[in-house]
């Protein structure tokens, strides 16, 4: 049995195998099909939707160019700009996979570490059930910072600077530039621009504790930091 | 085709020749193509490194951008030069050892082809950033069906020899045999399940499972499978413990995949399910344990042949090196170490001590014995292969060392709460080594390729021919 061929396929080959899938696969995924998976356009909220008209109003040659003008009736514009919130949500994911972004940028707070000391509220299950979590974008390392409370921390100002030259707000940032989401200016955004500014913006936007700004002491503190604030859920 | 007559089951009747068996261009086409992913890789390696150094000779122009030169240069290394380099070592072992060809020439080379669109549109497709949002699963989604076909291919072409064996397998046999079901499934289960059929924390566990099994189920089986073949043929005698390597193979089909998890520890996901991945990370630590035993006790008594013969030296390396490997895997799989290290730079050393350390450095041992048989001439410098090895081990061991122990540091500076910026400061000194231990690997590698070029240009010595030796 363990030297024959039959033996080795069907054991080895596939129930092992079969085993860990159901073990390590399966039943993570069973244990979660009761939390619904959301879709871009149900994760459009006000927090993010508000940083997108922003954006609409710092570049409005830009945005204008990208998106086209917004309807002037105020009910068909509501639907146009959440629908624009949720096309750019897709496309600044697609874009933050593309570069590698998740490759130097971990999207969750562990429970250890101090990290929600530094970040804000560990990270749970129901946040990452929705489309733009397909496949998972946790990371595995961390060059700069956790990004899954970043919305809302920095302006638009901010990021768009940042990610046409990261030196310029973050001296001696390792971090890549990236002037092709420019029309060669970092006021000058293009759609591809935006719509990665829209994501980040929107990560962690659908906390309560949005936004959520650095609120650690510089070490070594005199005094562990007490727990009362920071374990809010 | 005149092997016909090999391919009954009564193939024996007649005595295999060498050249009946096994088609020699295509393993060395396959080398070929093996060195120039691995080329690709170590540039895109390099090109991040300099980066984080901020000396990026290429800034601001966009099919350079580093974040997708570095998914380059882990996928080049995975599915450009491993897989590349495995399945041209295949087509030498798997005929050789079963006495019969693979089951069709033409189906051979209709493989390697694919095989090198794929790689080579996947390096497109990320260069282009279309890349796919899961870890060494980077390829684009429409390559995706594509090299699965391949994959399925491999199996069927590879495994019609070898289920035709009479009678029991020689253990290298078992583990090709699990490598090729494996592969095919942990390419389907990575590739699909996460993009298509679940999201977030589960997706997450698939994602774990399929980087894992990517290493566990595709590269560790088929690298055991070909050191049980080349070093008993090198050291010109058996394995020490056949009931050991039993123990090995079954130990690692059973543990192996379960670890999966591990990767995501401290996630949302449910806490039992990451003990399980822990206690079966361990164990196979034992079990590596007891196949390295089994390597050492083979050569127990022929010690100076690590000093003579260089593909048995880069093969015990290599089994250092992944003795130590799982013993860092071991310890970094707890939860205690976990919290400290899990995110720096502690993972990255890990993952070049195993695909550099072990696979590569097996690679170009078997390559380094292979390529003066295929070619029918000597090297045209030993000393030069010598070269190759020293640059690569000792720019492996420093890289090695460099990355995890800047990793602790990293580790503490994030959880001592000081400004991020802090911790980029305390890595530079890190990085500033990583980068010069790579360019060691990378000279290694220059050498060898100008070696090989030199070798292929020299005259053939005619008396050198390959004779079959049923194992
Ligand atoms: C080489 C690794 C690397 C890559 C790739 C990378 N970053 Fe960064 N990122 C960093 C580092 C290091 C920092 C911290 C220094 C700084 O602020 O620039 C950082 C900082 C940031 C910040 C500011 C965080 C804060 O609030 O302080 C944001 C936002 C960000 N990155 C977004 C991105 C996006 C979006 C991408 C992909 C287009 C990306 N990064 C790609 C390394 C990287």
């Amino acid at each position: 049995m363990f030297e024959s061929k039959s033996g080795i396929l069907l054991v080895a080959g596939l129930a092992f195998f079969g085993f860990a899938f159901l073990s390590n696969a399966a039943v993570p995924y069973l244990m979660y099909r009761n939390i619904p998976e959301q879709t871009a356009e149900e994760l459009v909220n006000g927090n993010v939707r508000f940083q997108f008209e922003d954006l609409s109003r710092r570049y409005p040659e830009s945005f204008v160019k990208a998106y086209g003008d917004p309807p002037a009736d105020p009910e068909a514009g509501a639907d146009w700009w959440n629908q624009n919130v949720a096309d750019s949500l897709r496309e600044g994911r697609d874009i933050y996979v593309g570069e590698g972004c998740w490759h130097c940028h971990s999207q969750f707070v562990r429970p250890v570490s101090n990290e929600d000391k530094r970040w804000g509220p560990v990270s749970a299950s129901w946040e990452y059930q929705n489309e733009l979590q397909r496949p998972v974008l946790f990371g595995t390392r961390r060059i700069g910072p956790d990004l899954s409370r970043e919305g809302g921390r920095r302006s638009n100002d901010w990021h768009a600077v940042h990610l046409f030259k990261p030196e310029m707000t973050s001296t001696k940032s390792p971090m890549p530039e990236y002037p092709w989401l420019f029309d060669g200016a970092p006021d000058k955004p293009n759609r591809r621009g935006l719509a990665l500014i829209t994501y980040v913006q929107w990560l962690g936007s659908w906390l309560e504790s949005y936004p959520d700004y650095e609120n650690y002491q510089p070490a070594p503190f005199e005094k562990p930091a007490e727990d009362s604030e920071s374990e809010d859920e | 085709m005149t092997d016909e007559a090999l391919q009954s089951d009564d193939a024996l009747s007649t005595p295999a020749t060498h050249a009946s068996l096994v088609d020699e261009k295509i393993v060395l086409a396959y080398f070929v193509a093996a060195l120039t992913f691995i080329s690709i890789s170590m540039l895109g390696g390099f090109l991040m490194a300099a980066q984080l150094l901020r000396h990026n000779p290429l800034n601001g122009i966009e099919i350079f951008s580093p974040g997708r030169w570095r998914m380059l240069h882990t996928n080049a290394i995975a599915y450009g030069f491993l897989a590349n380099g495995f399945l041209g070592l295949l087509h030498w072992v798997i005929p050789r050892l079963t006495l019969r060809p693979v089951l069709d020439r033409r189906l051979s080379w209709l493989i390697f082809a694919a095989w090198q669109v794929v790689v080579l549109a996947t390096a497109v497709g990320i260069l282009l950033g279309q890349a796919q949002g899961l870890e060494w699963g980077e390829t684009p989604t429409w390559i995706d069906p594509l090299a699965q076909l391949g994959l399925l291919l491999v199996a069927i072409n590879f495994m019609t020899p070898i289920i035709r064996v009479k009678g029991p397998m020689y253990v290298t046999l078992w583990y090709f045999l699990a490598a090729f079901v494996w592969t095919f499934l942990t390419y389907a289960m990575g590739n699909f399940v996460p993009e298509y059929f679940v999201s977030g924390t589960a997706a997450g566990a698939v994602g774990g499972l399929f980087i894992h099994d990517l290493v566990g189920l595709f590269v560790t089986p088929l690298g055991w499978g070909l050191m049980y073949y080349f070093v008993p043929i090198l050291l010109k005698k058996p394995i020490w413990s056949h009931g050991l390597s039993l123990v090995g193979f079954w130990g690692l089909a059973f543990f192996y995949p379960l670890n999966g998890i591990h990767h995501f520890l401290y996630t949302p996901i449910p806490m039992f399910l990451q003990y399980g991945a822990i206690i079966s990370t361990i164990a196979v630590e034992l079990v590596v344990t007891t196949v390295v035993i089994n390597f050492f006790g083979t050569i127990w008594g022929r010690g100076r042949e690590v000093l003579t013969n260089l593909p048995i030296r880069y093969f015990y390396t290599g089994m250092v090196f992944y003795f130590l490997t799982c013993l860092q895997c071991a310890m970094q799989t707890t939860l205690t170490f976990q919290a400290l290290i899990h995110f720096t730079d502690w993972v990255v050393g890990h993952a070049h001590l195993v695909m550099f350390g072990v696979f590569s450095m097996w690679i170009f041992g078997m390559m380094t014995y292979l390529i003066p048989l295929i070619l029918k001439r000597d090297w045209y410098s030993n000393k030069l292969c010598e070269y190759h090895y020293w640059l690569s081990a000792a720019g492996l061991a420093v890289m090695a060392a460099d990355l995890i122990l800047g990793g602790l540091f990293q580790g503490w500076s994030w959880s001592s709460l000081q400004p991020w910026d802090r911790s980029i400061d305390v890595s530079f000194p890190f990085w500033m080594i990583r980068i010069w231990a790579g360019l060691s690997m990378f000279g290694g590698l220059v050498v060898f390729l100008y070696n090989f070029y030199m070798t292929w240009r020299s005259e053939p010595e005619p008396a050198m021919d390959v004779a079959v030796v049923p194992a």
